[in-house]
């Protein structure tokens, strides 16, 4: 009876410790409960969220880029296939071994890896970056092959920007690159692998056009990223084309006729329109270097070259203008009432002021001459008369209407403004006042005074028009195509005039025009024969270095003789045809010596052939060129 | 007196022990483990291969072993207890010699065409060699402190042998499960006091014994959001899947975050957040339901039941079971670190499977037997 006595105090504890194990289970389920209701109630909206972020994943799409063509319809700058290996960082696990992977694949330099450590780190880890790109095709079915053992890595094909006409209009086009890391924005759209800016030229001035607006896609991936479907998709907006006033043909005849010269530029302009016709600037560049990936020794080359070939020299380059600027003074002295077309200097060889003797570049002396003669001969005596008069700030005052001393403001980047001196202008920057015998070298192009060729070829579009024309390289009214008429003159109503007297203008372009077509004109020898397609011009030979009384008494070395640096700039600018200018070009040649002796036959030879192609009023008759650069991919010209 | 034990001098006939049988509960096993069959249909995409039909397969299995378990006498497993144990002990020094590893523990034993977890039999033999030694035991004895020795010697030979896997989620598992059967069986509350601040003042020493993953997982529970790509994302894509399920569920097959296998392991141990994703809070809260009916279930048949070798099984067993579903879903809850216990009778897996019908077995043989009267010596006092 015992034993069942504590039988029962055994069963009575077991009792009441299984109603307290049973009370605490009953807790415990009542916190999963509590749990679960915190987790898919309370918290239920931030879990979707996270859910959906897991689930679904917006992938940019880069948006066409833009072409550039030229006013007939060529393709300048084009978008090619481009295949490539992209990386996704967190994806891929071990980044290292990664590389090391694909390197075994594909050749893979030490550069490459180190400029994919360097994008990852500076990019979202979920933006793929670029491993190597233009793969050929068993480059890209190697990787394919490979792709279920590499974590992060695929194929993609992307468009890449090329230029089929390669340094031929380069620095008009410019060039588009890789974003750096100061141009981020904080806009995904830069941080694309693919993405590329235009860094010079129009590709620079009209990125925004060119650019377009990113789409967008909407994918649900696994937990691996792998893209299970598209959810939605937003293809963006592709940039705009941009059509350029060039007119590549004549681009092209430019460009390779001043690739005779170590440095140069030539520009052609349409006087009623402003627009711009040809910019040439040599030695020029492959564009096409940039975007395929620029290694250190091309970039080397390209920006150690004493002849600048990254600089556009026709809206970069700044050079005393010389005897180019004599026609601004003449008009200067006119249109200030100081004199008439007939007034007379008396040249001798040279003219003392002071102490200090200046000399005309014709030692002997030209004789008796009117504003006629002191152009066509280029006496230099003469305009010191006329600076004499004139004083530079009455000089200056003309130029600066004219274009000269502040950017022309041409629609594409880093124009320079070059100098256009005044009395306070030096008082200011050296705190010394203005010498007269300053104003006399003013008066023949020299001294402090620069200007870029842009701004000669402006200064002669605006003394030709009596209007204040503004170059321009987009084309406002678009594309000129084959058996559509178009107005010539469309766009010249955008600029006000200059309100010059007509009978000034004549005087100076008379004089001009016996630079060119009068016997014993400075440029005589370089004339156009041709029927209606006369030019009249200005050669301009700018001193370089300053030459001193010694030299002087010794006897002046022959120019050929110095060291290329030290030459003169050789200058020239040009209308044509005489009578009824519609096309004007300006040269220079650096350290090209002479002006009517080097320049003005590039500015014929570019004159002649633009009045023979006409592209201003007209479609071009025969076949436009075709682009040599990269025979894959011939320009489409518009139908 | 007599008249009072007619009954139990009569052996029950097998009709009667089949008549007996409570089919009530197997019914509730039954839908469990069909919401099982159902979810892993889902985890693979809707497709029966490769998991829900093996799973249905060994439900069959586990049945037919519940039917036999359960109409074999009580008395027989009462002799039985100490051969099971030791053989569950001996196949668990055979892992450790020659097991297959499995996710960095050897915890699989290799027997030509099943491959068999011993810990999980070890549960069974822990419950059973406990409870048949305090049915000898009474009040005053289960007091004494050395009557304790014997016991824990047989909780810590398996849980050091299970410990040494590496497990440490089963190892801890019978390690509870035993306290609750000393805490059922009447030892004094200021013994487990004592143990539990013992064991509190060891954790600094214990943590030096853990491997580095099990390190990591504790770190992780602990801020699981500092490493969400490596340790933590286990937890926190639980998280999400669960959370982004909200109160209804996203619908049959229609889990997101599962499907995209975002969710690791949906098939094993996380399958009760796929569920969770799937049928949402209603359908967790009816599943838990279901579950604390089965313990319910348990604790009446123990509670009913007149031996105390019978009422100390039935109740170790459901404590057992309780453990596995509390464990699993608090961890994929992140409420506790994570441990590798699966949900019962849903998540895939052999040996699990059929151990728990081993012990719904056991569980439905108390019932049959619950009027059995068993002397100290484990017979019928006659």
């Amino acid at each position: 009876m015992m034993r069942e006595e504590r039988d029962q105090t055994r069963e009575r504890v077991l009792t009441r410790r299984a109603a307290m194990l049973a009370g605490g289970e009953v807790a415990l389920v009542g916190a999963l409960a509590g749990r679960m209701y915190f987790l898919q109630v309370v918290e239920a909206k931030k879990y979707e969220t996270m859910a959906e972020e897991n689930r679904i994943s917006v992938r940019l799409l880069a948006p066409r880029r833009g072409g550039i063509l030229d006013r007939f319809g060529i393709r300048l700058a084009i978008n090619q296939q481009n295949y490539r290996v992209v990386l996704v960082a967190e994806q891929a696990g071990d980044i290292d071994s990664t590389l090391n992977a694909i390197g075994t694949l594909i050749p893979l330099s030490d550069t490459d890896k180190h400029k994919v450590l360097r994008d990852i780190k500076h990019r979202h880890p979920f933006v793929p970056v670029i491993v190597r790109e233009n793969l050929t095709w068993d480059e890209v079915s190697r990787i394919e092959v490979n792709v279920p053992e590499l974590p992060g890595v695929n194929i993609d094909v992307g468009l890449s920007r090329a230029y089929p006409f390669a340094d031929l209009a380069s620095h008009a086009v410019g060039y588009v690159a890789p974003v750096s890391e100061q141009e981020l924005t904080g806009d995904p759209l830069l941080e694309l692998p693919d993405f590329r800016i235009g860094k010079s030229g129009i590709e620079k001035s009209e990125d925004g056009n060119l650019r377009g607006v990113a789409g967008s896609s909407q994918v649900e991936v696994n937990a691996l990223g792998r893209i299970v479907r598209e959810i939605g998709r937003d293809d963006g907006t592709p940039g705009e084309d941009i059509v350029l006033t060039l007119d590549m043909a004549l681009q092209d005849y430019a460009q390779h006729r001043i690739a005779s010269e170590e440095a140069a530029t030539c520009l052609v302009m349409d006087t009623i329109t402003g627009e711009v016709l040809v910019m040439a600037s040599h030695p020029s560049y492959d564009p096409n270097v940039f975007t395929k990936g620029l290694t250190q020794a091309v970039w080397d080359g390209l920006n150690n070259d004493p002849h600048g070939p990254l600089y556009n020299k026709t809206i970069q380059g700044v050079y005393p203008p010389g005897s180019t600027f004599k026609p601004c003074v003449a008009l200067a002295a006119l249109e200030n009432g100081l004199i008439t077309p007939e007034f007379q200097v008396t040249c001798t060889g040279s003219t003392k002021l002071g102490d200090t003797e200046f000399h005309c570049w014709w030692h002997t002396g030209h004789g008796t001459l009117d504003l006629h003669g002191g152009i066509k001969n280029s006496c230099d005596i003469y305009f010191y008369e006329l600076a004499k008069l004139l004083g530079v700030d009455r000089i200056a005052q003309m130029a600066h209407r004219l274009g000269i001393g502040q950017p022309v403001g041409i629609d594409i980047p880093n124009e320079r403004p070059g100098l256009m001196p005044t009395r306070a202008w030096k008082q200011k920057r050296y705190g010394v006042a203005w010498q007269n015998g300053e104003t006399y070298n003013i008066g023949i192009g020299q001294g402090y005074i620069t200007a870029t060729p842009l701004q000669l070829a402006t200064m002669l579009t605006r003394i030709v028009t009596n209007r204040v024309i503004v170059p321009r390289l987009v084309r406002p009214n678009g594309l000129i195509r084959p058996n559509v008429p178009f107005d010539p003159n469309a766009g010249s109503r955008d600029f006000g005039g200059m309100g010059l007297q007509p009978a000034h203008i004549a005087a100076v372009l008379g004089g001009m025009n016996a630079v060119c077509n009068e016997e014993g004109g400075t440029a005589y020898a370089a004339r156009i024969t041709e029927d209606g397609m006369l030019m009249g011009g200005k050669s301009g030979s700018a001193q370089v270095r300053h030459i001193t009384m010694a030299e002087r008494e010794h006897g002046l070395r022959k120019p050929d003789e110095l060291p290329w640096k030290d030459r003169d700039h050789a200058l020239f600018i040009a209308f044509a045809p005489v009578g009824d200018p519609r096309y004007v070009c300006s040269v220079v040649v650096e350290h090209g010596i002479g002006g009517s002796k080097y320049a003005a036959p590039i500015a014929r030879d570019v004159l002649r052939e633009c009045q023979k192609r006409d592209p201003a009023r007209r479609y071009p008759p025969e076949a436009a060129i075709v682009a040599t650069a990269d025979p894959q991919t011939p320009p489409v010209r518009q139908p | 007196m007599a008249t009072i034990f007619e009954a139990d001098r009569a052996p029950l006939g097998l009709v009667e022990k089949l008549r007996n049988i409570n089919w009530g509960l197997i019914a509730l096993l039954g839908v469990i483990s069909c919401i099982g069959f159902a979810v892993l249909f889902s985890a693979a995409g809707g497709n029966l291969d490769p998991w829900a039909d093996h799973s249905m397969l060994r439900f069959v299995i586990g049945l037919c072993i519940l039917l036999v378990v359960a109409v074999i006498d009580l008395r027989f497993w009462y002799q039985a207890a100490y051969p099971l144990y030791g053989i569950s002990a001996l196949l668990l020094v055979a892992v450790d010699l020659k097991g297959t590893a499995g996710k960095g523990a050897q915890r699989w034993l290799d027997l030509g065409p099943l491959s068999l977890q011993p810990s999980e039999l070890m549960k069974i033999g822990l419950i059973l060699v406990l409870a048949r030694y305090f049915s000898t035991q009474s009040h005053n004895e289960i007091g004494k402190p050395w009557r304790l020795i014997y016991p824990v010697f047989l909780i810590l030979v398996p849980a050091a042998l299970v410990m040494k896997q590496p497990d440490l989620g089963t190892a801890m598992m019978l390690v509870m499960c035993s306290g609750a059967l000393f805490f059922l069986a009447g030892v004094r509350l200021w013994k487990f006091l004592l143990v539990g601040s013992a064991g509190a003042a060891m954790v600094p020493v214990a943590w030096n014994f853990l491997r580095d993953y099990q390190k990591n997982r504790i770190l992780t529970f602990l801020n699981p959001e500092n490493d969400s790509l490596g340790a933590g994302y286990h937890i926190m894509q639980s998280k999400i899947a669960l959370g982004s399920g909200g109160m209804w569920g996203k619908g049959f097959l229609m889990g997101t975050q599962s499907h995209l296998s975002f969710l690791p392991e949906k098939q094993t141990d996380f399958i009760f957040t796929m569920f969770a994703e799937e049928f949402g809070m209603a359908g967790g809260l009816v599943l838990l339901g279901l579950y604390a009916l089965v313990v319910a279930y348990g604790f009446a048949i123990g509670l009913r039941c007149r031996n105390q070798f019978g009422k100390l099984l039935a109740l170790g067993l459901v404590a057992n079971f309780f453990l596995y579903f509390f464990i699993n879903t608090a961890m994929v809850m992140g409420l506790i670190p994570v441990v590798g216990v699966p949900l019962p009778l849903i998540s895939y897996g052999g040996t699990a499977m059929l151990t728990l019908m081993f012990g719904f077995g056991l569980v439905v043989c108390v019932w049959i037997h619950r009027d059995l009267r068993l002397n100290r010596s484990g017979r019928s006092d006659l």
